[in-house]
């Protein structure tokens, strides 16, 4: 259980650093969807069969889909140059906020305090558990997420809409 | 280890049976599956089809999986490699995985999960993404033109045949597909779901990338689309993957809409495989029947006919189980 753990926490690591480092746009985009894959693993180890199949569908599935698609359409075939290595200042800045961050990170983690999961009640399965706090306890979030979907979409075709006539 | 007992339940040898049968299975499938369709083909254009190799050419096709074997894997000059190597598996491997959680009859099941729905749609949802790998990687016009239609169809039917899902699982009240086949006791889903069912299937067509919707591999337009510069047993990989997909999809249609295995006399895997093959029948005479559509005629009649009508037979649906 412990080593499976490891093993796709670190190809989740491995997979999403490779995503940064790819100066090609379509291969960074095909490592995270091997960093969604080892999540989705995590989650199965953590008995959440429902939320591992949802992100494989939502993540993997659909939102890569059209990640890609921009990419194929914007015809990034050539990687881009490298940027130029810029002044004095904005290295300092960038290991100066690297820094910062690394300790700010460090920091909270000692700081935090691991309590056990919360399990759903008994003889019920995820999938049941996950409907059952979304309907009641976070009815109200999760009604307002999808007016904000609702209002993304409207902006959307505005936008699109607005450039043609 | 402990993780795998823990997952399996201790029953790693019935995983391992399971899977060599799949891989049987789905071999046999794909090379019943192509003399079939070309059978088909051949008698609704008044002709006989393949007659020399075996009965009525019934091992032609054996005899042309052995010829595609044998030929030379050509890797084109200017193709990513490691992306060009991996789509074909990436198209096979989930479609192999979903039929892990299939229930053939009452007991012939490797592995029933209580999110077997989600399981294979999640899978099903990787092909396009093999589609995209396979014509980006290949570095030709025509391959790319196929991927992203393959992504535009997705963007069309995936809704859709999601939301169509619902409503049977709505009744059910279960994501499993052993619970689905078990809610069908007294009557098929078919008859309280027509709409669904109806829907299902078009859906399914577009999903199998099939006409008249098989624009990502259009013959007359794009020469075969995703799969122009694969060759030998790679091609035969992805021709696979579309055949066995072609099962799959209508072996959900048989489990939501026709009550699975049930069926009276014969055991439930001979009804359950003749309700299959029946469904992939009707796939085949679809593709004799209707023109291919244009990429934005897909669009338009999945976005502004598909999904109203699948979102108007939930709400029914919904509302009925609520009443009642």
């Amino acid at each position: 259980m412990q080593t499976l753990f490891y093993i796709l926490a670190g190809t989740a690591l491995v997979a999403g650093a490779l995503v940064v480092f790819q100066t090609h746009p379509l291969r960074s985009a095909l490592w995270l969807i091997v960093n969604f894959f080892a999540v989705a693993g995590i989650y199965l180890l953590a008995s959440a069969e429902f939320i591992a199949a949802i992100q494989i569908i939502v993540y993997a599935g659909a939102i890569m889909v059209l990640f890609l698609f921009v990419i194929m359409l914007l015809n990034l075939r050539q990687p881009e140059e490298p940027m130029p290595m810029s002044a004095l200042g904005s290295r300092i800045l960038a290991v100066t906020l690297a820094v910062t961050t690394g300790f700010l990170v460090m920091f909270g983690l000692k700081q935090a305090v691991i309590i056990p999961a919360r399990t759903g009640p008994p003889g019920l399965g995820n999938t049941e558990s996950v409907a059952r706090l979304l309907f009641t306890d976070y009815l109200l979030p999760f009604e307002v997420t999808s007016v904000l979907l609702l209002v993304a979409i409207v902006g959307a075709v505005i936008l699109s809409k607005s450039r043609l006539k | 280890m402990e993780f795998l007992t823990q997952m399996l339940g201790a029953d790693v040898a019935r995983m391992v049976v399971g899977l060599i049968a799949i891989i049987a299975l789905v071999s046999v499938n794909a090379l019943f599956l192509i003399w079939m369709e070309r059978k088909v083909a051949a008698h609704m254009q008044l002709r006989p089809g393949p007659m020399e190799v075996g009965w009525h050419g019934a091992v032609q096709t054996v005899a042309d999986a052995v010829k595609l074997m044998g030929k030379e894997l050509i890797t084109p000059t200017d193709v990513d490699r490691p992306v060009y190597h991996l789509a074909p598996i990436v198209i096979f491997l989930p479609v192999l995985l979903s039929f892990l959680v299939i229930p053939f009859s009452q007991t012939l099941i490797i592995r029933d999960m209580n999110v077997g729905v989600l399981l294979i749609l999640a899978f099903a949802s990787l092909t396009v993404l093999a589609i995209l790998m396979a014509g980006w990687a290949s570095n030709n016009k025509y391959s790319v033109l196929g991927a992203i239609r393959s992504v535009a169809q997705t963007v069309a039917y995936e809704i859709p045949l999601l939301i169509t899902l619902m409503s049977p699982i709505l009744m059910v009240g279960s994501f499993s597909l052993a619970d689905i086949v078990a809610a069908q006791e007294r009557y098929w889903f078919v008859l309280t779901q027509p709409l669904a069912f109806i829907l299902y299937i078009v859906c399914a067509t577009a999903e199998t990338n099939r006409a008249p919707f098989d624009l990502p591999e259009a013959e007359s337009e794009l020469v075969a689309g995703f799969h122009t510069e694969y060759s030998g047993m790679k091609f035969g990989l992805f021709f696979l993957a579309e055949y066995t997909n072609m099962f799959i999809v209508s072996a959900l249609a048989t489990i939501f809409f026709l009550g699975g295995w049930r069926g009276p006399f014969l055991p439930g895997i001979f009804w359950f495989l003749i309700k299959v093959y029946a469904i992939i029948f009707l796939l085949m005479w679809f593709r004799w029947t209707f023109p291919r559509v244009r990429f934005d005629q897909l669009i338009t009649f999945a976005w502004k006919i598909l999904i109203p009508l699948a979102f108007a037979n939930l709400l029914i649906t919904a509302l009925i189980m609520k009443l009642r």
